[in-house]
């Protein structure tokens, strides 16, 4: 019997435009993430329903006064935590201020609603034709119903289960297996995509008091105007949540491999073949 | 110090001091005039988008007497210091008068009895302040368009500008009184009033005694307080910095429909 080796091959793995709007989107998320912080800023606490209930938030971040500083102190629900440093009071250790979230997070770094504004609504319109374009070519081109659907065997109980153990030990699929993406990571990459972004917009848009005069059933969907918001802040951790676990596969699953394959497209997989 | 305690101090030091560099790195790219302007050239995408897609007509919601804030929140001026208005408020607004004027046939100057015996409208409507917050009141006022029908808006008048009494910001001598401004099309809206009663009581010191607009679908900042004078012209360009209002003159939309 012949001899079979290991071979490493080169498979296009993502086209040009997953590879450009990837990048464009990668820019518009963090520029969004970091001015809707500083817009989150001029309000800091969060409410369900139309109203603001100023003396009940569910969730609150605040200072409280302490000597020459301030002491933060973040509110969810019943549960009152010390965080400062980090949410409600930040800043030089002995001199904090009062805010939100600290001035790492934000752009400007400096309390400024207007600029956060003017960041958060110039990369909106480029996240969101960015996305346009993604979902295009990718819905008309078929890399979603190819690629990101996940096909009946990767959904069976036993499959999900195997995967998520290999992901416990962080093993992860070779050879021909490598050729796709495994089934939690399409379940991340749609829910990311068809829920977690458009509800982003969608609420986004539903705290303009022009939209939803125009189109009154989507805040109505949503609960209220103090509900959008809060939707908005909940997915828009969910999307940092994402990004985490997101750059962790990536550094863990062959970070050379997986970061050419998304600036050149090339991926490398291991392959049974004959020695040649 | 332990070596451990050490290592930490260090961390953090470097982990500080990152910080700030990115920081410094963010706020000069924010401060930057050109980066400024590129940005804000999606201001106009938005309120042309806007103005394409949404009927101006549309009304605002209107809600249940069951859904009024108990906490509405006064913000911005809420209680101006200026002379003028507290001669007012001691007297009652007795001698107020609201004087509508600039463009029109026929100049008014009207006592609050005057504004109550006009054609007037109640909403319960929600208030957005840019800030984030949502608060919802019962507002009574008289509707803008038969007032400025009454007044006789000359063909040449674009915009109607809302003078009021309040100085926001008494530190800077340079900033004036707030003022604010809307289109013909807005001021002709059936929700835009000049309220003088919010939940069935004269409007309190605090949300604008004794006439404040409420011109619903807009912005908190929008809805000006104080107000002392209407005028309706032809361009924005003579009052404030010239971009429509207060808040506008620092940055924030005219439109102020996001």
């Amino acid at each position: 019997m012949a001899e079979t080796r290991r071979k490493k091959v080169l498979v296009q793995r993502h086209s040009a435009v997953t590879r450009l709007t990837h990048w464009i989107n990668l820019a518009a998320i963090t520029l969004l993430l970091m001015s809707g912080l500083q817009i989150f800023n001029a309000h800091p606490a969060l409410y369900w329903g139309q109203k603001a209930t100023f003396a009940q938030p569910w969730l609150s971040m605040t200072a409280v006064e302490q000597g020459d500083a301030y002491r933060g102190v973040t509110q969810i629900g019943p549960f009152s935590l010390d965080t400062t440093g980090l949410f409600g009071a930040s800043g030089k250790a002995g001199q904090e201020v009062a805010r939100g979230f600290p001035a790492w997070a934000t752009i400007p770094s400096y309390r400024a609603l207007v600029d956060g504004r003017h960041w958060h609504f110039f990369f909106a319109w480029l996240f969101v034709l960015n996305g346009l374009v993604y979902l295009a070519f990718n819905l008309i081109g078929g890399h979603v119903r190819h690629d990101l659907l996940p096909p009946r065997d990767q959904l069976s109980p036993k499959h999900l289960w195997r995967e998520i153990l290999d992901h416990a030990r962080l093993r992860f699929p070779k050879g021909e297996e490598a050729r796709r993406y495994n089934a939690l990571q399409k379940g991340a990459y749609l829910g990311v995509i068809f829920v977690l972004l458009p509800l982003m917009v969608l609420t986004g848009l539903t705290m303009s008091p022009a939209v939803d005069a125009w189109q009154p059933w989507l805040v109505h969907l949503f609960g209220g105007r103090q509900s959008a918001r809060t939707i908005h802040f909940i997915c828009a951790s969910l999307v940092v949540a994402f990004v985490v676990v997101h750059v962790v596969m990536v550094l863990v699953s062959g970070v050379f491999n997986n970061i050419r394959s998304m600036v050149t497209g090339k991926y490398a997989i291991e392959v049974e073949g004959d020695a040649r | 110090m332990s070596a451990d305690a050490n290592r930490r101090g260090w961390l953090k030091a470097m982990a500080a001091s990152a910080g700030g560099l990115w920081a410094a790195a963010c706020d000069k790219i924010n401060d930057d005039p050109k980066v400024q302007q590129v940005l804000q050239s999606a201001e106009g995408l938005t309120r042309r988008t806007q103005r394409a897609l949404i009927d101006r007509m549309a009304l605002a919601r209107e809600f249940a007497e069951a859904d009024i804030s108990k906490d509405f929140r006064a913000n911005g001026s809420i209680s101006p210091g200026d002379a003028d208005y507290r001669t007012h408020l001691l007297g009652g607004f007795k001698d107020y008068r609201l004087v509508v004027d600039g463009l029109v046939e026929r100049p008014l100057a009207l006592s609050l009895v005057d504004l109550r015996a006009q054609a007037s409208r109640t909403q319960i409507t929600r208030h957005d302040c840019v800030e984030g917050w949502s608060s919802i009141a019962k507002w009574r006022g008289a509707r803008l368009s038969p007032l400025l029908d009454r007044a006789g808006v000359k063909r040449e008048a674009r915009y109607i500008v809302f003078h009021c009494f309040d100085t926001l910001d008494p530190e800077d001598p340079k900033a004036g009184k707030y003022y604010e401004s809307i289109d013909l099309v807005d001021a002709h809206h059936p929700q835009t009033i000049l309220a003088y009663e919010m939940n069935g009581q004269p409007l309190p010191v605090g949300h604008g005694a004794p006439v404040r607009l409420r011109v619903e679908r807009q912005l908190g900042y929008k809805q000006a307080k104080y107000i002392s004078r209407i005028e309706a012209v032809a361009d924005l360009a003579p009052f404030g910095r010239g971009k429509g209002g207060f808040w506008e003159d620092r940055g924030y939309e005219w439109y102020a429909g996001i």
